[in-house]
């Protein structure tokens, strides 16, 4: 016997006799914030992200723009921002090894916990929300759902083959408890509030 | 008050703030090396609630495995217990763990509506776990992604090299996995020439210096930053006189990302695993995961058969207790979900069985199989934050190894369920409701009626066994226990014949017995 009957065979075997049915989960949204954004804005925080919201009037776009003049090499994935490494010239992940700021757009973002989401889709390479030293995040503030239960109810899950949750940057604390930021991925992570392109 | 003097009780006040709570407050660190934004101090990941930082000591190591003798955790904890500072900093850091899981917990109302939700998926899919296999398989196939079966440790360890080997691959950068542990997986790939970089700082670590993991989550937590110094200037030529975690932390990065900027393959875990979509999760704090999935080409997960949930709805509710469970933090830093190989990519997939279809077949310790390995358990453990998880000498330490482990060697582990009070603070704070102390409980007589009992405790349960196979004398002796507790004079209670008085106080007795009161106020029982 192969060892996958092998397995499928002991498992069926040794299945305990009882009658256990799936339960029903709620979607425990009875008392959601006043705002999301506000919520999502505060969880963020906690988790060590930078909310970066341009002054009332402004170009929302500006801040990102002082932000990517300190950086030498910018990698976008969004049509909204210009980096200078296109991602058309990268042909493998390790292209992105030098990229100092990475920007992308996320799917959506979750108040519960200052999650962005984000697919193989919006990253464009995998890597490049990793590898980059710092990660800028575009986040359309319509885009925001209440919890982790509304979260897995959105198409993205069963749409691409890749799809994360990021919240807030890489963090470590193995020694002693000391907090991180920037373990071994993105050191930094700024989600910037900028409506989807009409349309 | 003049402003000096109000300077002065601020400052007590501040000092005082910083060490309530504190199990040692005199661990409290003088200054604080954490994370502060707009004001306010960060504690999300595995990060502590204050600063603290206790003076160096060498390292006490773990426990003295002897081919398959059985393992005393009590002799590699009496060590850790003489190491002062370590113990000390381990206590204070997991309680301080458990603290912060307590107060995460405290701001969602549905929280033990989740642990019994979560209980009850787990309890479904796994008297129901070869169907979900069946179509995890299903699905991950059609998505592009090949999957294998290992029975054992010795299978798992074959396939991963025959993947390796048809890639032409020579190293992998990995992620932290408990099963590529069970596994002995980096001692296999050593032998037949693979390198092996553990990508996650702990791990790194305990890799490094040749230890295994301590903790299922922060796996170098029995470690000071001194001992982490030590081992990074042996091993990453780092200054051996620089113990700045800010420092140490930056020369793994650094020393790591050409690893993994050049390494052949990647490999992680799964905390979950989805039947419905064929989808498989990794939650991590550093971002390793990540990397180490998607910067090779080859991706290679290790996965327990135990992992999986029927659907994406079930998903939430592990999603929102791991995290809240382990460190006190909402979520992790990162959650990802993989469908299916990347574009130009390939994906493998390898379902380890290893003891697990076995153990779905023991009566009293099926429900062990619920475990998402969050911790919890340890951090709440008096015994294990107090010995530190190398006395344990297993893969898993602290209640839920005590349990896991003799499912592997009966014999071997034998004594380690004897560690424990059966205080029932593990099975209170367990996200998936794994009723932890009565298995522990439960292990003990199956030791006993195997004749596996430690020496020591041999003698003691026969006087014991004895008292409690008759009530009345039972309850004489208890009576007459509590008036001695409360007359004895210390060196009674604290000498070498009472294990029980080593290390810890004895608690007052109470001045009247539960039967007596019961007796009392609620008629004859």
């Amino acid at each position: 016997m192969s060892s996958r009957d092998d397995i499928l065979a002991a498992v069926h075997a040794n299945l305990p006799k009882l009658d256990r049915p799936p339960p029903w989960v709620p979607m425990f949204d009875d008392s959601p914030p006043a705002s999301l954004l506000a919520a999502f804005r505060e969880s963020l925080l906690e988790m060590g992200g930078d909310f970066l919201d341009a002054p009332a009037g402004e170009d929302r776009l500006q801040p990102i723009r002082q932000r990517l003049t300190e950086a030498k090499v910018v990698c976008s994935a969004t049509p909204e921002v210009a980096g200078n490494r296109p991602l058309s010239s990268v042909h493998a992940p390790q292209d992105l090894a030098d990229v100092d700021i990475g920007v992308v757009r996320a799917a959506f973002a979750v108040a519960e916990t200052g999650s962005i989401c984000l697919t193989d889709a919006n990253l464009g390479v995998n890597a490049l929300g990793y590898l980059s030293q710092h990660l800028i995040v575009l986040l359309d503030p319509a885009d925001i759902v209440v919890n982790l239960h509304h979260a897995y109810r959105r198409p993205e899950f069963g749409q691409g083959h890749y799809a994360t949750f990021h919240t807030g940057p890489s963090a470590t604390a193995d020694i002693e408890g000391v907090l991180i930021h920037g373990a071994q991925g993105v050191r930094s992570l700024t989600v910037v509030p900028v409506p989807r392109p009409a349309g | 008050m003049n402003d000096n003097q109000a300077a002065i009780q601020a400052a007590m006040l501040g000092a005082e703030l910083a060490t309530s709570g504190m199990l040692h407050p005199e661990l409290a660190a003088p200054s604080d090396e954490s994370v502060v934004k707009e004001g306010r101090r960060l504690e999300h990941a595995e990060g502590t609630s204050r600063p603290i930082r206790p003076p160096s000591e060498p390292q006490p190591r773990g426990a003295r495995i002897r081919g398959n003798r059985r393992v005393s955790q009590s002799e590699a904890a009496n060590r850790f217990i003489a190491a002062t500072q370590h113990e000390k900093m381990h206590d204070e850091r997991l309680w301080d763990l458990r603290q912060k899981r307590d107060r995460v917990m405290h701001r969602i109302p549905e929280w033990e509506e989740l642990r019994s939700l979560a209980s009850a998926i787990k309890e479904h899919t796994l008297t129901h776990l070869d169907e979900y296999l069946d179509q995890f398989e299903a699905n991950a196939r059609s998505n592009g992604i090949h999957v294998h079966w290992a029975r054992d440790g010795a299978e798992h360890n074959r396939i991963v090299h025959e993947i390796l080997r048809e890639h032409g691959a020579t190293s992998l950068i990995k992620s932290k996995s408990m099963l590529t542990e069970e596994c002995g997986f980096r001692t296999y790939m050593a032998s037949v020439g693979i390198e092996v970089i553990e990508t996650d700082l702990g791990e790194r670590i305990q890799q490094l210096d040749n230890e295994d993991p301590s903790h299922v989550v922060v796996p170098a937590v029995h470690k000071l930053r001194t001992d982490v110094a030590q081992v990074f200037a042996k091993t990453l030529g780092t200054d051996p006189g620089n113990s700045n975690v800010h420092y140490l932390a930056e020369a793994q990065r650094e020393a790591t990302r050409p690893l993994i900027l050049k390494a052949d393959a990647g490999m992680t875990g799964a905390n979950f695993v989805v039947a419905e979509t064929g989808t498989f999760v990794v939650c991590t704090n550093e971002g390793n995961a990540d990397l180490s999935a998607n910067v090779p080409k080859l991706h290679i997960a290790s996965i327990g058969i135990e992992k999986l949930i029927p659907s994406l709805e079930h998903l939430a509710v592990f999603v929102r207790l791991l995290s809240r469970s382990a460190l006190g933090s909402p979520i992790t830093q990162y959650t990802s979900h993989f469908r299916g190989p990347r574009v130009g990519g390939e994906m493998h997939v390898v379902l380890v069985d290893n003891g697990r279809s076995k153990r779905l077949g023991m009566e009293e310790f099926w429900t062990s199989l619920k475990c998402i390995r969050c911790g919890a358990c340890m951090n709440t453990c008096p015994v294990y934050r107090r010995s530190g998880g190398l006395s344990y000498g297993a893969t898993y330490s602290g209640p839920i190894g005590l349990i896991i482990d003799p499912t592997f060697n009966r014999h071997k582990y034998s004594a380690l369920p004897f560690s424990s009070t059966l205080n029932g603070s593990c099975t209170n704070v367990c996200p998936v409701k794994i009723n932890i102390h009565e298995q522990i409980a439960a292990w003990r007589k199956v030791m006993a009626e195997n004749h596996e009992l430690p020496l020591m405790k041999k003698s003691a349960m026969k006087a014991a066994g004895a008292l409690l196979a008759h009530p009345t004398l039972y309850r004489a002796a208890i009576a007459s226990a509590d008036v001695a507790l409360n007359v004895l004079p210390r060196f009674a209670l604290y000498n070498r014949l009472n294990a029980w008085g080593k290390h810890r106080e004895v608690p007052h007795a109470p001045r009247q017995t539960f039967h007596s009161w019961y007796r009392k106020n609620r008629g004859t029982p």
